[in-house]
């Protein structure tokens, strides 16, 4: 069986570290939080000004001017700050921030990622992902194998509009874990009930497979 | 030095046809609102705006874009606003999209007195078209220039009669770094307090980036996403 979004944000939780900070993207990444490995401490901030996010409000507690960067409403932990969004870039462009996860459209074998345009149909622009996606070292990308059509989004090359070129890392799919290295993509996990075969069909990319690989530990 | 001024009509005074204004908040949090329902008001222009964001089809920034008086629109991320995207895609709007980080730290620069400078963000994207590229430590970086203009409008939750800003949790964002990028800066506040009330180390903003401050009639504050937990 392939993973839910919730599967996904559960495997990927499984890679944060101790004493991390963590910048959670848009959508699947931002369930990531609420999965956060037992006895470990990490530190959530969002690109909008601020560090240390908690879980979201309880109804009637909402504060309009207490947002993530996904405009939802949330809290804040103690020992959070808040700051303006050049310090919260210097953050990121400084690697002051040990991990971001975020969502796809596409990823190439290369490490380029595509998720900010789709020439002539939707542009809602890139918000922080392009400054995320060219600073961080450690970049996991949260997405679905293949597209509503049915064809591949783990490619060779991108199609569309690039948002960072030779920069993601990881890739966590409902069907997958993979890593990027060297001009491939190399698979690592598959997930409960899938096969190595469905994942090799629905990769355009190169993919390097091992004789054993594990099932993910969910 | 005061530079309190009666009211939005006054504020905002001097802003005409083809100016470029900056104007403050993420989404809908910490938006100047009731100076852009003055700007709707007063009916001005073919305006350039720099936003992160370009508000939603009936708040913020929508509410100019509604009634065409904004020609282009400098921002990081324009969704949730169907009107901007009918106006993009047709053509009729003028839209520069440019990343998050480098939107801020251009408006940081502008008010800072550094004209350009060179950021990873954006390489081997169709950002970098055109830009000047160097390598630095072993990686590309592009040449971003500084932004100003001819009015900043923010806004912040308390201010004092100086020009002196607090501004509250994440509403602060972009409107620290437009305050300094305005070569006039009308700042837009929740509480207004005489000089000396507020205590000098909690000031976010120094008032000399301030020429103007009142304090807004009233404050819909409107939540873009409301998100709850339930109570176990």
């Amino acid at each position: 069986m392939a993973l839910d979004k919730i599967g996904i944000a559960k495997r990927i939780a499984q890679e944060l570290k101790d004493g991390w900070y963590v910048n959670l993207g848009i959508g699947i990444p931002t369930l990531v939080a609420n999965y956060i490995p037992q006895g470990i401490e990490v530190e959530f901030q969002s690109e909008n000004g601020v560090l240390g996010m908690g879980p979201f409000p309880f109804e009637g507690e909402e504060d309009p001017d207490l947002i993530n960067a996904g405009k939802q409403t949330i809290t804040v932990l103690p020992g959070a700050s808040f700051f303006d969004s050049a310090t919260s870039f210097a953050m990121i462009r400084g690697q002051h921030v040990q991990l971001t996860v975020l969502g796809a459209m596409e990823v190439s074998q290369n490490g380029d990622i595509a998720n900010w345009k789709i020439p002539g149909k939707m542009v809602k622009g890139m918000g922080g992902a392009m400054d995320l996606v060219a600073s961080a070292d450690n970049i996991i990308v949260a997405m679905l194998h293949s597209n509503r059509a049915g064809e591949s989004k783990i490619l060779k090359k991108c199609t569309l509009p690039l948002t960072g070129v030779n920069c993601v890392k990881k890739v966590v799919t409902e069907l997958a874990v993979m890593e990027i290295k060297e001009g491939k993509f190399y698979l690592l996990e598959r997930a409960p009930g899938v096969s190595v075969e469905e994942i090799i069909s629905k990769t355009d990319g190169d993919l390097v497979v091992p004789d054993v690989v594990p099932v993910m530990n969910i | 030095m005061n530079k309190v001024v009666e009211n939005v009509e006054l504020a905002l005074s001097g802003i005409k046809d083809d100016m470029t204004l900056m104007l403050g908040g993420f989404g809908l949090c910490g938006i100047p609102e009731n100076s852009i329902s003055q700007l709707v008001k007063m009916g001005v222009k073919n305006l350039t705006c720099i936003s992160n964001n370009a508000g939603v089809d009936d708040f913020g920034l929508g509410l100019l874009l509604q009634t065409k008086q904004i020609k282009k629109m400098i921002s990081s991320y324009v969704g949730e606003n169907d009107e901007f995207e009918r106006q993009m895609l047709s053509g009729e709007l003028e839209v520069d999209l440019i990343p998050q980080g480098s939107l801020a730290e251009r408006c940081r620069a502008g008010g800072a007195g550094i004209p350009a400078f060179f950021t990873p963000a954006g390489f081997g994207t169709e950002i970098a078209e055109g830009k000047e590229v160097r390598i630095y430590n072993g990686k590309p970086h592009i040449l971003e220039l500084a932004l100003t203009a001819d009015f900043a409008i923010i806004k912040a939750w308390k201010g004092d009669t100086e020009g002196n800003l607090i501004f509250k949790a994440a509403a602060r964002n972009f409107n620290p770094l437009m305050a300094m990028a305005g070569k006039i800066t009308i700042a837009e506040v929740e509480e207004l307090v005489p000089a000396g009330t507020l205590n000098p180390n909690d000031i976010h903003t120094p008032g000399i980036f301030v020429q103007r401050i009142f304090q807004g009639d009233k404050f819909q504050k409107r939540i873009e996403q409301r998100t709850v937990r339930q109570k176990v």
